[in-house]
């Protein structure tokens, strides 16, 4: 969660510095996003992540740099190579599908992984991750129709932080909020608090209890503030309160969570700072190393259309 | 070697591609029990069970989408969308997702799968059940476009569609589903290689450059036309994407005269890119300018048998079209 928002933190540096050309960040949702990857098993598991999913990335095994040459749009970004807008995760042997920049595909395709999953028999799971506007796609309904019917092992993941861009919830999502929508499938529809780590976690962990013993999947709506603007693009100022930013500022879910950490005695003052100048530094080499990473060579502009180029 | 019509031949290279890899399912909205409106699954769900032969819920952008998931745990998907213009719901999937999953992953990432849909007119299927959306596709970096025209060229493409590492999608013209039968030979001996088009007719005067039913419409109008004393060479395309240009720029060497015939809508139709690209390659050995013979732009067929005819090429109209380009 730290190095999540340390490193978020550079790259909007960068993007004013004029080095970085697009960001869009994950403030404010890093807690839920930590929390539910925690509960589940990079490695074994599948995910579909998107756009705003930076601090899932990470918890998913991407390392800073990682990210970092994926900024830059190096030619060693990992999910792309520089091909796509950062924010679109990809790596293979660690089980992220490669996203996309439309809103709400991936939804049905983790209905696909997670029928592949059922069938190989093998317990493992399909997580798929989302805002709530793609709840509006056609898709959204299609991925959870099907994966009811088959009962496939996914977890539908929402993070609902009330803002799509510009477009509030209430002229977003018809009746209460998504988590209501599981009951038209037939499957659990949950709606946890997405600053609450411990929450979250325990809620992620038994709709992948269910999945991994062939009880289909579950649908969850982890309510999160949404800190920054919707991207590097954007400037929430202009269509959102100046109060209620400032109220959901004061609500950020990291000093919380460092507060819970050190109530339990599992983090001390000396702890946090140790921590926070370790993942400063390391934002450091990221950086460094990456903006010394060589760009793509044009010449590789046409590989990988098809398989034989 | 049995003869077979091109339905059951698409049929039996889905059989027989299943029971070669244990991978390969079939998905899509009726292909279970029912075999398929045009039964080109029949009997499939029977032999390899209800999972490998998957009734999909009616909603084509799950399909493609459940299609590329399985791809890419390794599956080898043939999704059936009912007709090509309701594949248009799944477009996005298709464009923006199959299409582009192993140039945005650098690689990493591939999706090997089919989309086989009926195309085109002439079965009194109205706007929504006779439309050559085909030049969509072609548009698409990452997809393979197919188009077959008898039984013996469906199955060996679609057999070699399903073995592809790319995504195909696999066009198959429903007029000529059940028109001629054809001896096919079984197994490895009917495959045949993707973008590999085929001279189906020697001739000296003008090329005809076409693909799918209107195959069949050149070759009447063909035959007219060598009573008359011109003799047309038919090139039937069979893969539009990647298309064999060199085949055609050899034919337009010997003849000097190229019209490129198809039956969708005369603007941005893949002809269109064929005339463009054969103009461009064959200035110097053309005696007359590159011609289009196509359907009118109108946005589809008509149910009316009258406003239908209007619509559809036919022997006449192709052949008035190729008498100009011969003679002019």
């Amino acid at each position: 969660m730290l190095r999540a928002r340390a490193l978020d933190d550079r790259r909007f540096v960068l993007n004013r510095a004029g080095k970085l050309a697009f960001i869009i960040s994950p403030r404010g949702h890093e807690v839920a996003q930590v929390a539910a990857i925690t509960a589940l098993e990079p490695g074994r598991d599948r995910f579909c992540l998107y756009y705003r999913n930076f601090a899932a990335a990470l918890a998913c095994g991407f390392t800073a740099e990682e990210l970092m040459l994926s900024a830059f749009a190096r030619a060693a970004d990992p999910s792309s190579g520089g091909r796509q807008t950062p924010g679109n995760f990809g790596s293979r042997r660690r089980g992220v599908i490669i996203g996309s920049s439309t809103v709400g595909p991936q939804i049905p395709k983790a209905a696909g992984i997670g029928l592949a999953l059922k069938w190989k028999g093998e317990g493992a799971l399909c997580y798929v991750s989302f805002g709530e506007g793609a709840t509006s796609q056609g898709d959204f309904h299609e991925g959870l129709n099907f994966a009811a019917i088959h009962q496939c092992p996914v977890i539908f993941f929402c993070e609902n932080n009330h803002w799509a861009i510009s477009v509030p919830q209430a002229l977003q999502v018809a009746g209460p909020g998504v988590a209501e929508r599981a009951a038209a499938y037939g499957i659990p529809g949950v709606r946890v608090h997405g600053d609450d780590f411990f929450g979250v976690y325990a809620v992620v962990s038994e709709a992948a209890r269910r999945a991994r013993s062939g009880m289909g999947p579950t649908l969850i709506e982890a309510e999160v503030l949404r800190l920054q603007s919707h991207s590097t693009d954007d400037d929430q100022r202009a269509y959102r309160d100046a109060a209620e930013l400032a109220a959901e500022a004061a609500r950020d879910p990291i000093p919380r969570m460092r507060d819970v950490l050190i109530e339990r005695g599992w983090l001390t003052t000396e702890s946090d700072a140790e921590l926070r100048e370790q993942v400063g530094r390391e934002v450091e080499r990221a950086t460094d190393a990456a903006e010394a990473a060589p760009d793509p060579n044009p010449g590789s502009l046409g590989r990988h259309v098809y398989a034989d180029a | 070697m049995p003869e077979r019509n091109l339905v059951q031949a698409v049929r039996d290279a889905l059989d027989e591609e299943m029971a070669r890899d244990d991978r390969v399912c079939v998905l899509g909205q009726d292909v279970g029990l029912k075999g398929g409106v045009f039964k080109a699954t029949e009997g499939l769900q029977s032999r390899y069970g209800a999972h490998r032969v998957l009734d999909t819920p009616l909603a084509e952008s799950s399909i493609a989408a459940v299609a590329q998931g399985l791809s890419l745990e390794g599956f080898r998907p043939v999704a059936e969308m009912q007709f090509v213009d309701y594949s248009l719901l799944g477009f996005n999937q298709i464009v923006n997702e199959i299409a582009k999953v192993r140039y945005r992953s650098n690689g990493d990432f591939s999706c090997p799968l089919v989309i086989r849909a009926p195309t085109g007119g002439g079965v009194r299927g109205a706007l929504y059940h006779s439309q050559s959306p085909e030049a969509f596709f072609c548009h698409v970096p990452g997809l393979k476009v197919v188009l077959p025209s008898t039984p013996r060229d469906a199955k060996g493409l679609l057999k070699a569609a399903i073995r592809d590492p790319d995504p195909v999608v696999f066009l198959e013209p429903k007029k000529l589903y059940r028109a001629e039968r054809q001896e096919v030979a079984d197994g490895e001996a009917a495959l045949l290689p993707l973008g590999a088009a085929a001279v189906v007719r020697d001739g000296v005067d003008v090329t005809a450059v076409t693909y799918g039913y209107m195959r069949a419409v050149t070759a009447q109008a063909a035959a007219r036309l060598s009573q008359d004393g011109i003799e047309v060479e038919i090139i039937d395309l069979r893969t539009l994407r990647p298309w064999d240009v060199e085949m055609c720029i050899r034919s337009i060497h010997k003849t000097g005269r190229v019209a490129v015939i198809y039956e969708a809508n005369r603007t941005g139709g893949f002809g269109a890119e064929v005339a463009a690209e054969l103009a461009e390659r064959c200035f110097a050995s053309l005696d007359a300018p590159v011609s289009r013979i196509a359907s009118p732009d109108v946005p589809a067929m008509p149910f009316s048998p009258t406003l239908e005819h209007a619509f559809m090429l036919n022997p006449d109209k192709v052949a008035d079209g190729l008498r100009r380009v011969a003679r002019y």
